[in-house]
């Protein structure tokens, strides 16, 4: 029998890392579709350099960051007793920072297709930025936002590089599934590594079917 | 009384326009802002609304300043009171329409004007739908009522109609000068149909380049020689159809098809689609009643 753990753990670190990239995203990708400022290309290809960097590039450079021997690493263990290398939380921010670019792309390409008349019409309305966010941007692209955290959380399911870098490989703390099909390859126990596989590979089906069905209007369809 | 006096520097496809205005409205008037586009009418009813910055300039609107360049006074749209009504509608797709108006509405503020203004524009039906189950028609209906849940101080029109076929414009027409007068509103209407700014409205600017060229009261301002008509319409020319010695002009009043005669001379510069008023002055029209 395989063990459960790195599957809990990888569904753990997805679902957190998901819920707090959608949160940083919808300011930053609102930011990123209305300003006007001149550092704004910079800012956008920071967001999505994770695209094309290999993964062990990100995670080797926290890994510098986040080890206690260096300045940023040493002044978190010093003041807030928080050690960040080879933790869940070293993890998420490793995850966080990797999947950035998923949630923000789709949110912020949405928000740039709502026509500016739109939020005109909310401003003269009385309506504050935020309330408009809330309240006509974004249900007015759920499509984009579905999209978003669909394939943040399949990307942190599937990540390997940046996780091996700073998680290091530690059973219940780190040991995520894409770890664990590695380790039982090395240990050549090739059916524990094909069930780990095949979960992997179901999951990201589903989620993926998931999106193309609602986004596509399958559903609404059907329920018609 | 709206005293509007801007300065903007526009950058349009043919190069830069220095867009300059001096207007002052009588509270309680429809007017018109006429011109091809380009002039910079809806530049100057964004700039109303605050969604365009001013360079230079000052709008104050009964007593209360929302712009003053001299004193940095510079309302957002926010703390203005204007009603607009876009060129596309602009109708949150994710909300009713009932919603769409309710969402309007200020905190504290009381929800009949919902009900009143709904029964108003003859949404009773459609309150429930979204904008993308409605007529560009009802849609039109639906943006004019949500322009005036706060009850605006300005009411701006940028070109309400222009997507509207004939029918559906002119009742369209009539629900705007029904609330215009219900709601004793100032408006500004952006439009570039001679007949519908002779039918609505009180005075007309016209603009070209931006700047105004002509103003005073429609019928002034798009006829050349004045007409001391005992009764005139305005319409379109559909048709010129010579008949032997004299030509037969059709003309479209509204919904009605009028034949008018008409010597060689008086159609030299007429052709279809041209706008004109049909006025009798030696013949008293005949009366009679409808019966119905």
């Amino acid at each position: 029998m395989i063990d459960w753990n790195p599957i809990i753990l990888t569904a753990k670190l997805a679902l957190v890392t998901t819920i707090i990239l959608l949160i940083i995203s919808i300011p930053l990708a609102y930011w990123l579709a209305t300003s006007k400022s001149k550092i704004k290309p910079v800012i956008e290809t920071l967001v999505s350099m994770p695209l094309v960097l290999p993964p062990t590039v990100l995670g080797f450079y926290l890994l510098m960051a986040f080890s206690p021997g260096n300045a940023f690493g040493g002044w978190l263990q010093e003041y807030f007793g928080i050690r960040l290398i080879f933790s869940f939380s070293g993890l998420v921010i490793g995850s966080i920072i990797y999947s950035l670019p998923f949630m923000v792309n789709p949110i912020q390409s949405g928000l740039s297709g709502v026509p500016k008349s739109l939020y005109e019409a909310s401003y003269v309305l009385g309506k504050s930025k935020v309330e408009t966010l809330f309240n006509v941007l974004l249900p007015n692209i759920k499509p984009s936002l579905l999209t978003g955290i669909v394939l943040a959380f399949a990307h942190t399911v599937g990540e390997f590089g940046v996780v091996l870098m700073i998680g290091g490989n530690i059973p219940e703390k780190t040991k995520v599934v894409s770890i664990a099909i590695y380790d039982e390859v090395e240990a050549l126990n090739y059916s524990h590594a094909n069930t780990y596989s095949l979960i992997l590979f179901g999951i990201t089906f589903v989620v993926l079917l998931a999106v193309y069905v609602i986004n596509g209007g399958y559903l609404k369809k059907f329920w018609k | 009384m709206i005293a509007i006096d801007i300065h903007k520097i526009l950058y349009t496809a043919h190069g830069s326009m220095l867009l300059s205005i001096q207007l002052d409205i009588e509270k309680g008037q429809l007017v018109t802002l006429y011109g091809v586009s380009g002039s910079g009418k809806t530049s100057i009813l964004r700039m109303l609304a605050g969604l365009m910055h001013v360079d230079k300039g000052r709008i104050s609107v009964h007593d209360k300043t929302w712009l003053n360049t001299n004193e940095k006074v510079h309302r957002s749209p926010q703390q203005r009171k204007v009603g607009y009504v876009f060129q596309d509608y602009a109708l949150f797709p994710n909300m009713t329409v009932r919603k769409n108006l309710e969402f309007a509405l200020e905190k504290g503020q009381d929800r009949s004007i919902i009900e009143e203004l709904i029964n108003i524009v003859e949404l009773e039906m459609l309150q429930d739908r979204k904008p993308e189950m409605l007529s560009g028609g009802q849609q039109q209906r639906v943006a004019l009522a949500r322009a005036l849940v706060r009850k605006p101080e300005l009411l701006l029109l940028d070109e309400p109609l222009s997507a509207l076929d004939v029918n559906m414009r002119s009742k369209l027409q009539d629900y705007i000068i029904k609330v215009h007068h219900q709601y004793e509103l100032t408006t500004i209407l952006v439009s570039h149909d001679i007949s519908e700014i002779i039918k609505m409205s009180d005075k007309v600017y016209c603009l070209e380049g931006g700047k105004i060229v002509k103003q005073g009261d429609p019928i002034s301002i798009f006829t050349n020689n004045q007409v001391s008509g005992k009764f005139q319409f305005t319409g379109e020319i559909i048709t010129i159809k010579k008949e032997d010695v004299v030509y037969v002009v059709t003309i479209l009043i509204g919904q009605n098809v009028v034949k008018v005669i008409a010597q060689e001379s008086e159609i030299l510069d007429l052709k279809t689609g041209d706008t004109v008023i049909v006025a009798s002055k030696a013949f008293n029209p005949i009366l009679l009643k409808v019966e119905g």
